[in-house]
Parts: C-alpha cells; sequence; structure tokens
C-alpha cells in the first residue's frame, strides 16, 4: 500500500492550503473491501432486481423457467392500478408527517435540554436513550401491550382518567386511520432521541462569544437563535431530516408486526410492506421497489445536490 | 451516570486551518442570561416530557414481573409489587431462547469484525487522501442508505441461495454488514478527520516512521471513534428483524428478534406477562450497553455531518 507511506516531499500544499497528498493506487486498495461487501450484498442484488423488473417472473420461473422480456409491462401495471397510488400517497403523507413531527419535536427537546438544569437534563437524557436503545421488535411489543384492546393501559387511562368510556374495549388497529395514528405515534417516539441528540450536539458547538457578541449589540434572545444558532446548526438539521424522510419512507417492521397483530393489511399497506406482498411476483417486486427508490430520490434529490454544492460533504 | 457526561463533553471546533479547539461545556447555550424561574419552569416541563417517553420501557420492565392475574385485569397494575419472577423464569429456562442467542451471537460478532475493519481503511481513505472518485464514493455510500430493503430482500436471498449461505449464520451476517458499512464509514470518516494530520507529522520529526505514527498517535485516539461505530454495528445487528425474517426461514436458526415474534404470536391475548418479560431479556442488556457509549455516537454523527 504505497499510499499510506507517502514520503514527505510528497505533499505539497495546494493553493487552498490544504495538504494534499498525491495517493496512487494504494488508496483504491483502502476502499475495496468495503465495496466489494456492498456491492455483492447489495449492488448485485439491486441491479438483479432491477433486470428482472422488466422480465416475467412469476412461479413458473421460480421453478427455472426462463424468463422472458416484458419490456415495461410490469411498471405498466403497477402504474395503471389506483390501489398502488393510493399505496404510494399514503406513503409520501406518512413519512412527511412523520419526518416533520419527529423533526419538530427532536428540536424543540434539543432546545429545552439547553435551558434546564443539569439533573433534569440528564433526566430527560436518560429517558431518551432508553427509548432509543430498546431494541425496535421489543418496543413493537410493548406498544401492542399499551394499546392492547382488553388489557391496555391506554384504553384504561383514557377512560378511568379522562372518563372517555366509550375507550373501554377500544381497538386501536382495526380502523386504517386510528392504525396510522398508532403507528405515528410509535415511529416518532423512537425517532425523537436521534434528533434530539444530534441537534443538541450541534446546539452545544454553537460558540458562546457570538452569542454574547450579539447580545451585547441588543440582539433579542429570539433574534439570536434565528439569526445565529439556527444558521449555525443547519449542516446538522440537514443530514438528520435527509436522515428522517429516508428512513420514514421505508418503514417496514412497525407496519409489518401492527399488521401481524391483527389490522386489515389492505387498508393500511405502506410501500415497503406492499412490495413484501408481491414476495411471489419477485418482477413486480422489483419494479415497485424501483419505484420507491425514485420516490426517494425525488423527495431527497434537492438536499443532496444542496449539500453537494455547499460541500458539506 | 458517569457515562452520561459523553453527551456534554467538551465539542470539537475545527478552525479554518484545520486544528482541533476543545472547549469546555457550557450550561446552556442559547440562554445565558435566562432567569432562575424560567429555568426551573422549563425543568419540570424536561422532567414530564422524560417521564412520558420512559413510560413504555417502565411497563414492559413492570409488566414482566406480574402474574397473570394482575396482567388480565381490567385495572393495571403500576407498580410490580408482590410481583413474581415466573415469567423471566419462563424465558431463560426456554431452550429455543438461547438457540436464538447463540445465533445472535454469532452474526453479531462477525458483523462487528468485518463491519469495523472494512469501515476503518475506507474512512481512513476518504478522510486522509484527495483522490479521483472521492466524492462519487461518499455520495454511493448516501444513496445506498436510501435503497429499500424491503425490495431487495428476495435478490438478497437469491444470492445467498446461490451460495448455499441461506439459514447460515454467516449469510446473515454478510447481508448485514453491507446494510451497516456505509454508516459506519460516515461515522468513522468524522472521527479521522477530527484528529490533526499535524500531530502524526509531528511524530514523524521526532523519528517514528509513517505506520508507527500511525498507531502510536493517530490510532489511540480513534479507539473512541471505533467504539461508537462498534456499538452501532452491535445495535444493528442484534435488532435487525426483515432481513432475519427473509434469510432463516429454519425454525432452528432464529435470531432472537424472530424468537421474540415467535413468542408474541403464541402468547398474545393469553400471556402478555411472559411475552414482556422475553421483549425485557433481550432489550435490557442492549440498553445498558447503549447508555455507556451514546454520546460518542451522537458527536461522531454530528462530526461526519459538518466535516470531510
Amino acid at each position: 500500500m504505497a499510499a499510506t507511506a507517502p514520503s514527505l516531499p510528497d505533499r505539497a500544499p495546494t493553493p487552498d492550503g490544504r495538504r494534499r497528498r498525491r495517493p496512487r493506487f494504494g488508496v483504491y486498495a483502502l476502499l475495496v473491501p468495503a465495496s466489494a461487501v456492498i456491492a455483492v450484498a447489495l449492488g448485485y442484488p439491486l441491479v438483479r432486481q432491477f433486470v428482472i423488473s422488466f422480465q416475467e417472473y412469476g412461479l413458473r420461473q421460480q421453478f427455472g423457467a426462463p424468463a422472458e422480456w416484458v419490456g415495461l409491462k410490469n411498471y405498466r401495471e403497477l402504474l395503471t392500478d389506483s390501489y398502488v397510488w393510493t399505496v404510494i400517497g399514503r406513503s409520501i403523507a406518512f413519512c412527511l408527517v412523520n419526518a416533520a413531527l419527529t423533526m419538530l419535536i427532536g428540536v424543540a427537546f434539543a432546545v429545552l435540554m439547553t435551558r434546564v438544569t443539569r439533573g433534569a437534563r440528564i433526566t430527560m437524557q436518560v429517558a431518551m436513550l432508553l427509548a432509543w436503545g430498546t431494541p425496535v421488535l421489543a418496543t413493537m411489543t410493548v406498544w401492542q401491550w399499551l394499546f392492547d384492546t382488553k388489557y391496555g393501559v391506554i384504553n384504561w387511562v383514557l377512560s378511568n382518567v379522562f372518563g372517555l368510556h366509550g375507550m373501554e374495549g377500544h381497538s386501536w388497529i382495526i380502523d386504517p386511520t386510528s392504525f396510522f395514528f398508532v403507528a405515528t405515534v410509535i415511529v416518532v417516539w423512537m425517532s425523537v432521541p436521534f434528533v434530539a441528540f444530534s441537534v443538541y450536539a450541534g446546539l452545544t458547538q454553537v460558540p458562546g462569544e457570538t452569542l454574547e457578541a450579539a447580545e451585547i449589540d441588543g440582539a433579542s434572545a429570539r433574534q439570536r437563535f434565528w439569526n445565529i444558532t439556527m444558521p449555525m446548526i443547519r449542516p446538522v438539521l440537514s443530514i438528520v431530516a435527509l436522515l428522517q424522510v429516508i428512513w420514514d419512507l421505508k418503514v417496514f417492521t412497525q407496519i409489518y408486526t401492527l399488521q401481524r397483530a391483527g389490522a386489515p393489511t389492505h387498508d393500511t399497506n405502506l410501500l415497503g410492506t406492499l412490495i413484501y406482498s408481491f414476495a411471489r411476483d419477485f418482477a413486480k417486486a422489483g419494479a415497485l421497489a424501483t419505484i420507491m427508490l425514485v420516490i426517494t430520490l425525488a423527495l431527497t434529490g434537492f438536499y443532496i445536490r444542496h449539500m453537494l454544492k455547499e460541500d458539506e460533504l | 451516570m458517569s457515562t452520561l457526561s459523553a453527551t456534554t463533553a467538551p465539542g470539537r471546533t475545527r478552525r479554518a486551518d484545520g486544528a482541533v479547539k476543545s472547549r469546555a461545556p457550557r450550561e446552556a447555550s442559547t440562554g445565558r442570561t435566562q432567569p432562575r424561574t424560567s429555568r426551573t419552569i422549563w425543568s419540570v416541563v424536561a422532567v414530564l416530557v422524560s417521564l412520558a417517553w420512559v413510560f413504555p420501557i417502565y411497563w414492559m420492565i413492570n409488566s414482566a414481573f406480574l402474574p397473570l392475574d394482575k396482567i388480565e385485569n381490567p385495572t393495571p397494575t403500576f407498580l410490580p409489587f408482590g410481583g413474581t419472577f415466573s415469567n423471566v423464569r419462563r424465558v431463560l429456562d426456554d431452550d429455543s431462547f438461547w438457540a436464538a442467542m447463540r445465533i445472535s451471537v454469532t452474526v453479531v460478532v462477525m458483523v462487528l469484525v468485518a463491519a469495523l475493519l472494512f469501515a476503518f481503511v475506507a474512512a481512513l481513505a476518504i478522510s486522509r487522501f484527495r483522490f479521483r472518485g472521492r466524492k462519487a464514493f461518499i455520495l454511493t455510500i448516501l444513496i445506498v442508505q436510501m435503497i429499500p430493503a424491503e425490495g431487495l430482500f428476495i435478490s438478497q436471498y437469491k444470492v445467498l441461495d446461490g451460495w448455499g449461505l441461506v439459514n447460515r449464520s454467516a449469510g446473515l451476517a454478510l447481508v448485514y454488514t453491507a446494510a451497516i458499512l456505509p454508516f459506519t464509514i460516515w461515522m468513522l470518516r468524522g472521527f479521522v478527520a477530527g484528529v490533526p494530520i499535524e500531530l502524526e507529522e509531528a511524530g514523524m520529526v521526532d523519528g517514528l516512521s509513517r505506520v508507527g505514527a500511525f498507531f502510536r498517535i493517530t490510532f489511540p485516539l480513534l479507539a473512541p471513534g471505533l467504539v461508537a461505530a462498534g456499538v452501532f454495528g452491535f445495535l444493528q445487528a442484534w435488532n435487525e428483524y426483515t432481513l432475519a425474517l427473509v434469510v432463516m426461514t429454519d425454525p432452528s436458526q432464529r435470531t432472537l428478534p424472530l424468537w421474540l415474534q415467535g413468542l408474541v404470536e403464541t402468547n398474545k391475548a393469553t400471556d402478555w406477562g411472559v411475552v414482556m418479560a422475553g421483549a425485557a431479556v433481550i432489550a435490557v442488556p442492549v440498553i445498558v450497553f447503549f447508555l455507556f457509549v451514546q454520546g460518542r455516537m451522537t458527536s461522531g454523527l454530528v462530526s461526519g455531518a459538518v466535516k470531510g
């Protein structure tokens, strides 16, 4: 690996002040193991899925019959199916609502953490960590128990503490609207800690001198927040929001386990679970997964372009 | 909870010349002139929010210790007084639990060794060198994370099937490693970039070889980053459900999350106490582990996001 051990004269300062080492092929060797694993276990399946989305791949092909090229047939069938459009719309709405709520609550919690006593802050951090660190399946299990129709504590609190007696024996996941309400509560609950911690870490890096200077110049607390703090933590905010949109669009486990708990699948499918339900028709699943990737890129492309331009990468 | 102070540990700021400057933690960066009463009010709000957030976890542990007649009771029991260990014992006496534990541990160890090693050298390359294709590589890492895994699992299954890796820990470890590598590289590059190259050069001026300088100076400073990345990988591999569902079709090859889902489906509406005990037994070790290292994980992510 020649490039990891360049001799000193190899490095000349460049005009932008950054030291540039002239790498030879060695630097690429460092990227080989990671690239190989990603290529084999993600890249190849992705390409294969893309290719097969233009073929006929039903039960016959699973038993060895050669796949026929059918062009855009799978895409045409999917995109002329009004149910698919319903699911796409539902997924985008779910993603945007969840990402927005998560960001809003997460940033609010981060700011809150800067305004409280040390003890309160540590309490909050422990609570967030517990929610964040719990395995998703354990989480899903306990939420099902909380929302349980007969013995769930949420129904009990609503009917006995808030006097909503109609909530006794209420089933939360039968009705699609209330199913998505439950799913949103769970997803937001488990996503907020990551946002809160990241944004809080960003907030602690805002230099106090700058804020002080602004205060001396007469800026109000609100002006300081919007004109100094916010712009300074913007890189953190954008990357966190980007990840949130990506994650919320491909949400699967939460929806799937809630469906397994007895919700009607047809009315509660999102893109992830719809693709999963196509498991027998590999080609259609591939086509829909490709459509989903395009939607993800459409929702996040603006951000990524912006980040590239700002050289935040 | 001394480890928690890691979250408020000195933030590193990078100056234009690339040097790292450490600052002492401040109590509040946005409200230094805030009066005491408002601080008290906000603190109360913070504690209430914390209670609401932690309640599901508390409820899981509480229910794990309640006997069946307290679980199946119209009035919930809020404190586990007079509780029982029988739920937890039933889980721990279950052979299928230990079989799943063995599979999960095997997979996690394989994932961690591969992912840390591969991500580390890749992070080194993209943060210490400028080369053709560097930006493309970073962009690929970012985009790879958007791939809807749910659409890929059948092709992933087929690839593994072709190599006889279905229902094998190594097969699951391979797809897990690929899934966590992008984020691990992203995270580690922030840590690598945070160690100024000048330190290494100073070591070389003092007579260390380039490799020696790296291992004696830079590597120790990266240890926290590697620990954080390791924990991240551990959590992902330990908690993952969807791919395990597809790859480990043989019930004797279940990982812990699959085992838990099985437990839910056999016991729900009959005994939530056992289900909660199962959930708690899987969750508690992870939570403890997580509490120890999370601060570094977050700061790694943030620094990964703002510098290169």
